[in-house]
């Protein structure tokens, strides 16, 4: 026999009040790639071989710096999603799991922040 | 006192079906080809932000960079990356299709699939050709 309340002994086994949102962030950032990765592959293709003046000019140019700062944004929360179902599908340990779900966030984050400085330097940058 | 072993959860019985007894299917193949394209995305993300990073850095850094990609063992690569890039792309179209509730019919899910399969070959072929076309700086 347990002293504790019915309620209590359910408290925080719930939901966690997060619902679709990992589904719903997934497919926002998916729809937003899209569009954002064909204009990455296209400016690759054009600077690749250039000289790095013009590789510089491209990358600083308006359009190029806000459309490749967005495409920062959107495949980093895109990839931290995905590789956090694939850790939550094979790795079972809990340590291990929140380890790598730590790390994963991390990765995340540095490709984010490096990707953003770098658009930020080759625009505003002296 | 019984022993872990008298337990019935730990007595040996028959498992349930595993992967060898199911049939072949594209759609199958499809499936663990776009979370393995997406891993490799992730790890390949990194190449993205050091080359953007070393052209930020100044001409010596972009020349290094510059120098690994145009490299024939950077340009496989770089080929295989766009390939991961367009199947991953293409299998997530293919999910917004399902995403509306439509293509479950197996006749359809076959054709998606191998669908998916031809479209990230073929565009990765017409960038390469581009590559090599003089879109190229």
């Amino acid at each position: 026999m347990s002293l504790q309340t019915p309620l209590n002994r359910v408290r925080g086994l719930g939901s966690a009040k997060e619902g679709t949102d990992h589904f719903f962030r997934q497919r926002l950032t998916a729809v937003a790639n899209v569009p954002l990765v064909l204009f990455l592959v296209w400016t690759l293709l054009t600077t690749f071989g250039a000289p790095y003046e013009e590789v510089r000019a491209t990358l600083a140019s308006p359009l190029t710096a806000i459309a490749l700062a967005l495409l920062a944004i959107s495949a980093a929360i895109h990839m931290r999603l995905g590789m956090q179902v694939i850790i939550e599908d094979y790795v079972s340990a809990e340590g291990p799991k929140l380890g790598l779900l730590v790390l994963n966030t991390f990765f995340a984050i540095l490709i984010a922040a490096v990707s953003l400085f770098a658009i930020l330097k080759l625009s505003l940058g002296g | 006192m019984a022993s872990a072993a008298d337990k019935p959860a730990r007595r040996a019985r028959p498992l349930s079906p595993h992967l060898q007894v199911y049939s072949f299917l594209i759609n199958t193949v499809m499936s663990i080809v776009h979370r393995m394209t997406g891993a490799v995305l992730y790890v390949g993300s990194a190449l993205i932000v050091w080359w953007l990073a070393a052209a930020a850095f100044g001409p010596e850094a972009y020349a290094t960079v510059a120098a690994v990609f145009e490299s024939i063992p950077g340009r496989i690569v770089l080929i295989l990356y766009c390939w991961a890039l367009m199947h991953h792309m293409f299998g997530g179209l293919r999910h917004f299709v399902w995403d509306t509730g439509h293509g479950f019919d197996l006749a359809m899910v076959d054709k998606l699939a191998w669908g998916t399969l031809f479209a990230s070959v073929a565009s990765t072929a017409l960038i390469v050709l581009l590559a090599f076309s003089g879109v190229a700086g």
